[in-house]
């Protein structure tokens, strides 16, 4: 974890598209630094959630991306950013059920069309662009203050 | 109930965990579809599941799970039950099948995570 003089850690992932053995790695990884900090579990389960799926669909529809942890005092953020095929239709990709999913990624237990909705359901905050062809970002808030939206 | 209890009900064998067997297990959910796990999940749930890969131990580890159950035999691979072992999920295997391993555990007593309630 690298600290800025903004009172943030930040830390840097590289995830391999295709690489189904790994798929997830990140995802504990980031739950065990979450731990360590302390931070209250109903958190940490939803930002879990929330990097494994975008984690997953780095894996199963990508070729790389990085994603991007920082923690302020404040909220958790999650930038992930991936060289890939992008997503056509983001409104028909955001509904519940809609998958592009091979068979190998559906063995793999996931490719539900699930994974985007869910993320959105565990953010406080969450944005995603693409472009066709060259790939997609998906920024995603988790607030730590109780007070917050949750 | 007991894991232990599950174990004796289930006629499992233990992969990993006969150190846990005194965890108490509130509800239990079954799905082989890791997506929907993800989604309906909730911590402290008894996972069943027939999908033996690593991402299902990864999986039971994000959302808190307390332990797998295996269903039709199957067993997870070296991958997995090593991830296991370093978060202490205990991992069980059953020779029943989905169905009636679930229904087995639910006329016991055990519930489901689900909130639905039936329709009057």
């Amino acid at each position: 974890m690298t600290m800025s003089d903004k009172n943030e850690l930040s830390q840097r992932f590289e995830i391999k598209g295709g690489d189904f053995s790994r798929a997830g790695k990140t995802s504990t990884i980031i739950k065990e630094i979450l731990q360590e900090l302390g931070i209250d579990s109903s958190i940490i389960v939803r930002t879990s959630i929330a990097s494994y799926e975008a984690e997953m669909n780095v894996v199963m529809y990508a070729q790389r991306g990085v994603l991007t942890l920082s923690i302020t005092p404040e909220k958790l953020y999650l930038k992930l950013e991936d060289e890939g095929p992008g997503i056509e239709n983001i409104d028909l990709a955001m509904q519940e059920g809609f998958s592009t999913a091979t068979d190998e990624m559906r063995e793999m237990g996931f490719g539900a069309g699930m994974g985007l909705p869910n993320i959105k359901k565990n953010a406080d905050k969450f944005e995603i662009s693409s472009t066709p062809g060259k790939g997609t970002t998906l920024d995603i808030i988790i607030c730590l203050d109780k007070t917050g939206k949750r | 109930m007991t894991l232990k209890e599950i174990k004796e009900l289930l006629e499992a064998e233990v992969i990993y965990g006969n150190d846990h067997l005194d965890l108490e297990i509130k509800f239990a959910g079954g799905s082989d579809l890791m997506s929907d796990v993800l989604a309906f999940g909730k911590p402290g749930i008894l996972l069943l599941t027939g999908l033996s890969n690593a991402q299902s131990v990864r999986t039971a580890n994000i959302i808190d799970a307390k332990a797998i159950v295996y269903v039709r035999g199957k067993k997870p691979d070296k991958i997995g039950i090593e991830l296991a072992r370093e978060k202490g999920i205990p991992l069980l295997s059953t020779r029943y099948m989905m169905y009636t391993a679930c229904g087995l555990l639910f006329s016991q007593g055990l519930p489901g995570v689900s909130k639905l309630t039936p329709k009057k």
